[in-house]
C-alpha cells in the first residue's frame, strides 16, 4: 500500500470513521452540483425526511444542458427548462450558492471551481460528474459520484468509499512546440489503456509536470478518468499557489500564509511508497489524435490506424468495432482524414490557454469551405477574459462561431450536436458511439490548437506544420 | 415511493433468474443510457431506454430486445464495463428493466459504486470463467441461476440427469457486509457518526481559517 504520498495524507485527514464492511467514511470538503444528476438527489433528501448538513460547503452551477446561442430564459426546450428551475429551487430551498447563468461566474462546473478559487490543495472534492478528478491539478482528492452519493453528501457531508492505490505517472522532458497536455494524457491513456486506471489513484510527477501551468494540470487531471483511474493529482507547488492567490475564495491575509505553510506539506514526500510507477518522456511526445471509440485509440498525428496485427490480442475486438463504426481503414494515415464540425470547448479544452493556444491557428486564417466550428468559452470569466484579449474577434474573422459558456458538443444535452454521420475534431474528452449527439456521429479527440488545424484545413492536420509557417 | 416498489430492498442474500449476455470490452455509459435521457428529473421511465441507440441499430436483435431474454435478472458482462460517464441513470436504467446483479471481469469504480447504492451487486469472476459462463447462457437461455451473495458462489440449475455447475464470484468485502446486511444504501451509516463528523470538521485546516495548520 501507498504511504507519505499526498492521497495518504488527505485521506487520513478526512477520514472520520471506518465503517462495518471495510470502507471508509470519507469527509466531503467540497460538493459541487449541476442540473443534470441533483434532481433525484434533493427528491432522495425529502424523500428521507433530511436536511443538507453543510450547504456552505455546497456549490452550484448549470452547464450540461445550457443552450449556447441564446441563454434567454425560458429556454426553447420545456426539459432542459424544468431541470435548471429544479436546481435554482433546490438551492434557494437548502440555501446553497448557485452560480447561475449571467451571475458571471456560471460556466462548465470543473472549470469555475478552480478560477473561483473553490478547489483547494489538501480538499477531497465531489461532484456528480466523472471529470471531477479535474481539480486533482491542486493537490486535492477529487472524484466523480452517482446521484445516491450526491444524496448522501448533501444529508452528512460524507460517503463511504474504498481507499484506492496509487500509481506514481513520473513525466521526463518538456512538451515539444504543437504539443499540449491534451496530447500527453491522451498518450498515457493510449500506453496505460482506458481500463489501466482502474484502481488506482494517479499521481502525475516529474519535470514536464513541474512545468506546467495550473490549466494545462487541469486537462491532465480531467482525463484521468478516462485511463480509468477514478482520480488523478498533481502535488501542490508555487504554481499552484500563484494561481490561487487573490481568486475570491482564495484566504488571504494571515490565512493566506497559514495556507501555504500547509499546503506546503501535503506534497508526496522523497520517501513515498508508490503501489506503482510508470514513467514517460514529454519530449518525445507528437499531436495526439483518437481515431477510435474509446479514449485509448489514440496515434501521433504523423502515424497511421493501427492494423490488428499491432493491437493487443484482447484489444481486437473493440478495435474491429471502432474500424467499422469510424470507417476508417487499418493503415491509412489520420493526417488528412476530412472533417465536418470543429468544436473547441469542454471541461478539459475550454479554459482560456485553450482558447489562447487555438486562436494563434485561426489568427489570419479561415474556416475551410464546408466545416462548421465554434468555440464554447468554459465559463463566463473564461469569456470575458477571452474577448477582452479580442480572442472573440479573432475566431469569428476566421468564421469560427463565438458562443455562449457551457459543456455543449462534449455530450450534446443542449442544441449542440453532430448530424448523421458527420465526423468531429473536439477538444473534449470523449469519443465513445454516438457521445456527441448522433447515434452514428464519429469524434476524434485532439487539443484546441488541433481543433484549429483541422478547422482551417478542414482535414486532420499536424498543428505543428501550420505554427511554422 | 411508490416507484420504488420491487426495486431491491433490505438485506440481499440471494439473487434467482434468468440471465443474458452483454459481449465486449469498456461498455460505457453512454451506450448503457445515452444522454438525452437524462433531460429529466426523475428516473422514470428510463428501463424502456437502457442501451436505446445499440438497440436501435440492432432493430430487436439486441440481447435486451430478445424475448427469451424478457425477465432476466443477471447481466454476464465482460471487462471495464460501466466506464464513462458518472451517470446513476446507467445502473438506474438497467435496474428498472429488471437486471438485479451483474458477472463481469471487472468494472469501472463509480459504476460499481453506484450500482451497490442500488442494491445490485456487481461481481467478478475472472476471464475463462466469464466466458464459459456466457457460453452457458447463451446455449440454454432458459436456465435460471441462484447468486449466494453470501458463499460468492453462482449455480446453474441442473437439467434432468445434469449435476449442478458451479462458478466462484467475487464481491468487495465492503460491498458483500452491506448487502447481507441491508445496508447497502450508506446514507444511515454515514448520518450515524455525528460526533466524529464534527470532529473531522474542527480538525480540517480549511474549515478552520488555517489556525490548524
Ligand atoms: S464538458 Fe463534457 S465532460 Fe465536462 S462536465 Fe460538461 S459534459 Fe461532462
Amino acid at each position: 500500500m501507498s504511504a507519505g504520498t499526498l492521497y495518504d495524507k488527505v485521506w487520513d485527514l478526512h477520514t472520520v470513521a471506518e465503517l462495518p464492511g471495510g470502507s471508509t467514511q470519507l469527509f466531503i470538503g467540497l460538493h459541487l452540483i449541476h442540473e443534470v444528476t441533483t434532481p433525484q438527489a434533493f427528491d432522495g433528501l425529502r424523500d428521507l425526511g433530511l436536511g443538507v448538513r453543510h450547504p456552505e460547503r455546497t456549490v452550484g452551477t448549470v452547464d450540461h444542458i445550457v443552450p449556447t446561442t441564446s441563454q434567454a430564459r425560458p429556454f426553447a426546450d420545456p426539459l432542459a427548462e424544468a431541470m435548471l428551475a429544479a436546481l435554482e429551487r433546490n438551492c434557494a430551498e437548502y440555501g446553497i450558492t448557485l452560480h447561475g447563468l449571467g451571475s458571471g461566474r456560471q460556466g462548465i462546473v470543473h472549470v469555475i471551481a478552480p478560477e473561483l478559487g473553490l478547489t483547494q490543495p489538501g480538499m477531497t472534492v465531489a461532484c456528480g460528474d466523472s471529470h471531477t478528478s479535474t481539480h486533482g491539478a491542486f493537490g486535492a482528492i477529487a472524484f466523480g459520484i452517482g446521484t445516491s452519493q450526491v444524496r448522501d453528501v448533501l444529508a452528512s457531508q460524507s460517503l463511504a468509499l474504498g481507499k484506492l492505490k496509487v500509481r506514481r505517472i513520473w513525466v521526463e522532458g518538456r512538451l515539444p512546440k504543437g504539443v499540449y497536455a491534451k496530447d500527453l494524457v491522451l498518450h498515457i491513456i493510449r500506453i496505460l489503456g482506458v481500463k489501466g486506471g482502474v484502481g488506482y489513484a494517479y499521481e502525475f510527477a516529474g519535470p514536464a509536470i513541474d512545468a506546467l501551468s495550473m490549466e494545462e494540470r487541469m486537462t491532465l487531471c480531467n482525463m484521468a478518468i478516462e485511463g480509468g483511474a477514478r482520480c488523478g493529482y498533481v502535488n501542490p507547488d508555487a504554481t499552484t499557489f500563484t494561481y490561487l492567490k487573490g481568486r475570491p475564495a482564495a484566504p488571504v491575509g494571515e490565512a493566506w500564509e497559514r495556507a501555504m505553510r500547509w499546503w506546503s506539506t501535503l506534497a508526496s514526500g522523497a520517501d513515498a511508497v508508490f503501489d506503482d510507477e510508470v514513467r514517460f518522456d514529454a519530449s518525445a511526445l507528437s499531436p495526439t489524435v483518437t481515431w477510435g471509440i474509446t479514449p485509448g485509440q489514440g496515434i501521433g498525428v504523423d502515424e497511421t490506424v493501427p492494423t490488428p496485427e499491432q493491437i493487443e490480442p484482447n484489444e481486437r475486438p473493440i478495435a474491429e468495432e471502432a474500424y467499422r463504426y469510424m470507417d476508417l481503414v487499418p493503415g491509412a494515415p489520420i493526417a488528412g482524414l476530412p472533417v465536418d464540425v470543429c468544436f473547441i470547448g469542454s471541461c478539459t479544452n475550454g479554459r482560456l490557454s485553450d482558447l489562447q493556444a487555438a486562436a494563434v491557428v485561426a489568427r489570419g486564417r479561415h474556416v475551410a469551405p464546408g466545416i462548421r466550428a465554434f468555440v464554447v468559452p468554459g465559463s463566463e470569466q473564461v469569456a470575458a477574459a477571452a474577448e477582452a484579449e479580442g480572442l472573440d474577434a479573432v475566431f469569428k474573422a476566421a468564421g469560427f462561431e463565438w458562443r455562449e459558456p457551457g459543456c455543449s458538443m462534449c455530450l450534446a444535452m443542449n442544441p449542440d450536436r453532430l448530424e448523421g454521420r458527420q465526423i468531429s475534431a473536439s477538444s473534449s474528452n470523449r469519443n465513445f458511439k454516438g457521445r456527441q449527439g448522433s447515434v452514428s456521429g464519429r469524434t476524434l479527440l485532439m487539443s484546441p490548437a488541433m481543433v484549429a488545424a483541422a478547422a482551417v484545413t478542414g482535414h486532420v492536420s499536424d498543428v505543428r506544420t501550420l505554427l511554422a509557417s | 415511493m411508490s416507484a420504488f416498489v420491487n426495486f431491491p430492498a433490505g438485506a440481499i442474500e440471494r439473487i434467482e433468474g434468468r440471465a443474458l449476455v452483454l459481449s465486449g470490452d469498456d461498455i460505457d455509459t453512454d451506450r448503457i443510457i445515452p444522454a438525452r435521457f437524462l433531460k429529466s428529473v426523475t428516473f422514470d421511465g428510463l428501463g424502456e431506454q437502457v442501451f436505446a441507440d445499440d438497440r436501435l441499430e440492432l432493430k430487436g436483435t439486441h440481447p435486451f430486445d430478445r424475448p427469451e431474454h424478457g425477465g432476466a435478472r443477471i447481466l454476464v458482462a465482460n471487462r471495464n464495463f460501466g466506464c464513462g460517464s458518472s451517470r446513476e441513470h446507467a445502473p438506474q436504467a438497467l435496474m428498472r428493466w429488471g437486471i438485479r446483479a451483474i458477472v463481469a471481469e471487472s468494472y469501472a469504480e463509480i459504476f460499481f459504486g453506484n450500482c451497490l447504492a442500488l442494491g445490485i451487486p456487481c461481481f467478478t469472476a475472472p476471464h475463462e470463467q466469464v466466458l464459459s459462463l456466457q457460453a452457458v447462457v447463451i446455449s440454454d437461455p432458459a436456465r435460471s441461476f441462484t447468486i449466494e451473495v453470501g458463499a460468492g458462489r453462482l449455480q446453474v440449475e441442473a437439467g434432468a440427469g445434469e449435476t449442478a455447475a458451479f462458478w466462484d464470484l467475487k464481491l468487495a468485502g465492503g460491498a458483500r457486509q452491506m448487502l447481507l446486511s441491508g445496508q447497502w444504501d450508506a446514507t444511515g451509516q454515514l448520518l450515524a457518526h455525528d460526533a466524529e463528523l464534527r470532529a473531522t470538521v474542527a480538525r480540517l485546516p480549511y474549515l478552520n481559517s488555517f489556525a490548524a495548520a
